[in-house]
């Protein structure tokens, strides 16, 4: 069964994360599971799949893609920009970059919320124009926006950095101009930590609550996200309602997180 | 490093070159301020709008207290726990090989995948006074959902993974010749530990539990589903916020967040110290390896 | 002490890494174990010292079964090619650790675990860099702290997994004529396992050569190297030229050569091959009847010596003769020169 290896430890330490895995993962994951179905599978479908359910998941995933694509973009450029250039408060750009990830997701909330309501910042000047971002799907977007920004800049970084420049300047020796070194040379190399920077930012918002539910407007059919949708459920007492969509949201992280595992051994074989 | 640095500056000399790169500067700084530097700026704006006075009184009233007591003691309880868990699983995985090895590790990442909220449902399913065991357990007199256990179950919950992830790269990178080499000088178990092992990882440690730390003391989500909003008993800190907006009480709420946002900063700045630190001292933990 | 492995075999899921060998070791020599990457040294090395547990046979010490004790109290000293020094200590710590680990009861003072790493210090002659980290040091350096940190514990066996590996061609040389040295000075049975030649013959009392996980000859330096015992050791020491053919009726037809082989007389023909070394081929102006002619291709002088490619039919030739012989000859590249053995080795069978 295992190696033997001369270092001790193994039965202490395998136990102690075994049974704690068990106890705070499995444990409540298989409850969850077992008590979706306890109400039979028609009931879980009835209400896994309820207009309102369906109309959420839309939702959620059409906010999500919206700004993990944003966030490509955007941080593909903000990891270009801190892996290769020098300038002034760079040190403090790469720290904030991380605040998405440190900044407890209920300030975020009430934060954005403030910025882009309609005597916001933010929100006003845009209302001027016929915009409205506040407790509509927009907002929930910039939300997402903000808590999924670390994960594609994160995962590019590195790569970047990596970059051989020397590779750069042999295609530029060779005639290439810029454009094309940066389409031939440079993407061909970073397109599999982009696409993971993406899955993962794209999963997280999936999942997320804090910093939406402030900005939302949690308006039934129109802006309430699936996570949201479960805690309305659960509120209303309605257990096996919360449950079903818990489990059909458990089970597209399930997904997501296969998704991300074979994109990083994609993109650790392209790097090696 | 240091050399690719010098040869960056060789690159990209010419003048549509530097128009691209301050273009592209630009376009990142202008980014990272709409989206990161102002909902912060606005936070500390916002919970100042009354003065300094209304500040004060807002993060001293005594509900804000016992939040704010709360989430440490949420903290003390999970994240100890999950550095144990963390060592304890580096160890496991990076110095042995055994079948299920990569099973185990993809579950101890599971935690990061799942939504908070849905983390909660989970906990209500088996402690909750419909879940599996929660009914026999509130018969002895245990109450887990909306009560105390619940928030830190939940807490430790999303927090599990983080020292494990800073470890199991390292302790896989540094190899374990330093310890066999231990063993057979003599060393026993927990000498190796102390002596070889510890303070090679001492430092991807710290970068683990400063993570864990701010995560734990700003969960909502999970903590949200299975608190049950009791004010001063299992009120954390967020939740604490969450309900001071609610009553469109938004100077309270924001001076009470400006204290996690301050914690942010804090923690933002500590982890760009460690890992600089770390690096001049030639261990590296992950950087920014928080997914 | 002495080590005895006993019929060693150990597997890798479906790869053999060592196939059942049985090895001695007396008390006070200095054996190589030599061979390609992958011929299974290490791995028995390993075994040797308890980092690997065999599928098969036994490892003893002084007769006595070695998996009886504790990995700690083997008394094995082990030296690693990365020589996985504690990073974070001194050189002084590295080297006291063994005995700062050791139960209170049996712990030396600190004054004589202070004596005893001053004495190791000077002896593996790096009294002045005590206070240094490891990651402040040469590789050289860093190989000798860790010889020291394992000769600290005293150890009955010093065991050496390709300690020069990882270091520069002059420093190798340098440490190498130094651990010899200093195992005539100490005289602890040691191990050591190389891939290179040169350094298993200059440093060792025994050669034990090792190919795809078994012992393909066991013998001094002088044997290994005059005597190979197999095609392998013959070509895995040394440069070798190789006439390929057949046996047959007492004769070897190898390539333009027929020598008599009486060994095998015969009908039934057996592949084979005769091996000859470039310094054991003389050339000359004129021909005779038991050489062959070849053209010179190109000419390499290396100080005393010179080499000659030369090339015949479609086989190139390597000859390794004197300055004064090549002075004598004066050959320039296009010439046809006579080549003659002194010697030709025949091993028979498919290679």
């Amino acid at each position: 069964m295992r190696k033997r290896s001369v270092l001790p430890g193994f039965g202490l330490t395998l136990g102690i994360t075994v049974c704690y895995v068990s106890l705070v993962v499995l444990l409540p994951v298989s409850a969850m599971v077992a008590r979706s179905t306890s109400g039979g599978l028609s009931g879980f479908w009835a209400a896994a799949l309820s207009p309102r359910a369906l109309a959420s998941y839309r939702l959620t995933l059409t906010a999500s893609l919206v700004a993990a694509s944003v966030n490509a973009v955007f941080g593909l450029i903000v990891a270009w920009v801190l892996a290769r250039y020098r300038f002034p408060l760079r040190r403090v750009a790469d720290a904030l970059v991380d605040l998405p990830f440190a900044l407890p997701t209920a300030v975020a909330g009430i934060a954005l919320t403030t910025l882009y309501a309609p005597t916001g910042w933010i929100g006003k000047p845009l209302a001027a124009i016929g915009i409205k971002v506040a407790y509509t799907p927009i907002g929930i977007t910039v939300a997402l926006t903000f808590i999924g920004l670390p994960f594609v800049v994160r995962t590019l970084q590195p790569v970047i950095g990596a970059l051989d420049a020397d590779v750069e300047e042999a295609a530029a020796s060779l005639g290439a101009r810029p454009w094309q070194t940066f389409l031939r040379v440079v993407a061909p190399a970073i397109i599999p930590a982009w696409l993971t920077g993406f899955t993962l930012a794209f999963a997280r918002a999936l999942g997320e609550y804090g910093s939406v539910v402030f900005i939302a407007g949690n308006m039934p059919m129109r802006t309430e996200i699936a996570p949201l949708l479960v805690m309305t459920r659960l509120e209303q007492y309605d257990y096996s309602g919360a449950t079903a969509i818990a489990v059909l949201m458990l089970g597209a992280s399930f997904v997501m997180l296969l998704a991300v595992n074979g994109l990083q051994s994609w993109s650790a074989r392209r790097s090696a | 490093m240091g050399n690719s640095s010098m040869r960056r500056t060789r690159m990209r000399s010419g003048p549509a070159g530097r128009i691209v790169r301050i273009a592209l500067t630009a376009t990142a700084l202008l980014f990272l301020f709409g989206f990161v530097v102002l909902p912060l700026v606005a936070v500390f704006a916002q919970a100042l709008s009354r003065g300094v006075q209304a500040w004060g009184a807002a993060v001293t009233d005594p509900a804000a207290l016992a939040a704010v007591r709360l989430t440490l003691l949420t903290c003390a309880l999970a994240v100890p726990l999950n550095c144990i868990f963390g060592i304890a699983a580096a160890w496991a995985v990076t110095r042995f090989e055994f079948r299920g090895k990569n099973l185990l590790v993809s579950v101890i990442d599971l935690p990061f995948a799942i939504s908070p909220v849905v983390v909660g449902m989970m906990l209500i399913s088996l402690y909750g006074l419909h879940g599996l065991v929660g009914p026999a357990m509130e018969a002895r007199g245990l109450r887990v959902i909306f009560a105390l256990p619940g928030v830190v179950l939940a807490t430790v919950f999303v927090t599990m993974p983080f020292v494990a992830r800073e470890l199991i790269p390292l302790m896989e990178a540094c190899g374990h010749e330093e310890e066999e080499c231990a063993r057979l000088l003599g060393a026993g178990g927990w000498q190796i530990f102390r002596r070889v092992t510890l303070p090679s990882i001492k430092w991807a440690l710290l970068y683990g539990v400063i993570l864990a730390n701010a995560r734990a003391m700003g969960e909502f989500g999970a903590v949200s589903v299975v608190s049950g909003h009791i004010r001063g008993v299992t009120n954390t800190v967020p939740l604490h916020v969450e309900v001071l907006y609610d009553e469109f009480n938004f100077q309270a709420a924001f001076s009470v967040a400006s204290i996690l946002a301050l914690l942010a900063v804090g923690t933002l700045a500590a982890k760009s110290f460690v890992s600089w630190y770390s690096r001049q001292r030639g261990g590296n933990p992950e950087d920014g390896e928080i997914a | 002490m002495s080590i005895e492995c006993k019929g060693i075999r150990k597997t890798f899921g479906d790869f053999v890494a060592v196939n059942d060998v049985s090895l001695q070791v007396g008390n006070g020599e200095l054996v190589a174990l030599l061979g390609p990457s992958g011929s299974g040294k290490t791995t028995l090395l390993r075994i040797i010292a308890g980092l690997d547990s065999a599928d098969q046979g036994q490892v003893l010490f002084d007769g006595e079964d070695a998996a009886a004790r504790d990995l700690g109290a083997r008394g094995v000293g082990f030296v690693f090619q990365h020589y996985a020094l504690f990073r974070h200590m001194s050189v002084f710590e590295n080297i006291a650790f063994g005995m700062r680990v050791r139960p209170r009861s049996i712990r030396p003072s600190e004054r004589q675990i202070r004596d005893r790493v001053s004495s190791l210090l000077s002896l593996v002659h790096l009294s002045p860099l005590a206070d240094r980290l490891p990651s402040e040091l040469s590789g050289g350096q860093r190989q000798r702290v860790a010889l020291a940190r394992a000769l600290a514990v005293e150890p009955k066996v010093l065991l050496l997994d390709e300690p020069f590996g990882a270091l520069d061609a002059n420093v190798r040389q340098e440490l190498r004529r130094w651990l010899r040295d200093l195992h005539d000075q100490l005289n602890v049975t040691s191990v050591l396992v190389t891939h290179d030649q040169q350094e298993a013959l200059e440093v060792a009392d025994r050669v034990v050569v090792m190919n795809r996980g078994k012992v393909e000859q066991v013998g001094t330096p002088d044997q290994v190297c005059d005597n190979p015992a197999t095609p392998f050791v013959m070509s895995f020491i040394g440069s070798v030229n190789v006439f390929r053919g057949r046996v047959e009726r007492g004769r070897a037809h190898l390539g333009p050569l027929t020598v008599p082989y009486p060994e095998h007389p015969g009908a039934q023909p057996e592949p084979a091959a005769g091996y000859v070394r470039p310094h054991e081929l003389d050339v000359e102006r004129h021909g005779s009847n038991d050489g062959i002619w070849a053209t010179v291709k190109r000419i390499k002088r290396m100080g005393a010596v010179v080499r000659l490619e030369l090339v015949h039919g479609g086989d190139v030739l390597e000859v390794e003769t004197t300055r004064e012989r090549y002075d004598a000859l004066r050959p320039a590249p296009g010439d046809q020169l006579y080549v003659r053995l002194r010697t030709l080795r025949v091993f028979v069978g498919a290679s």
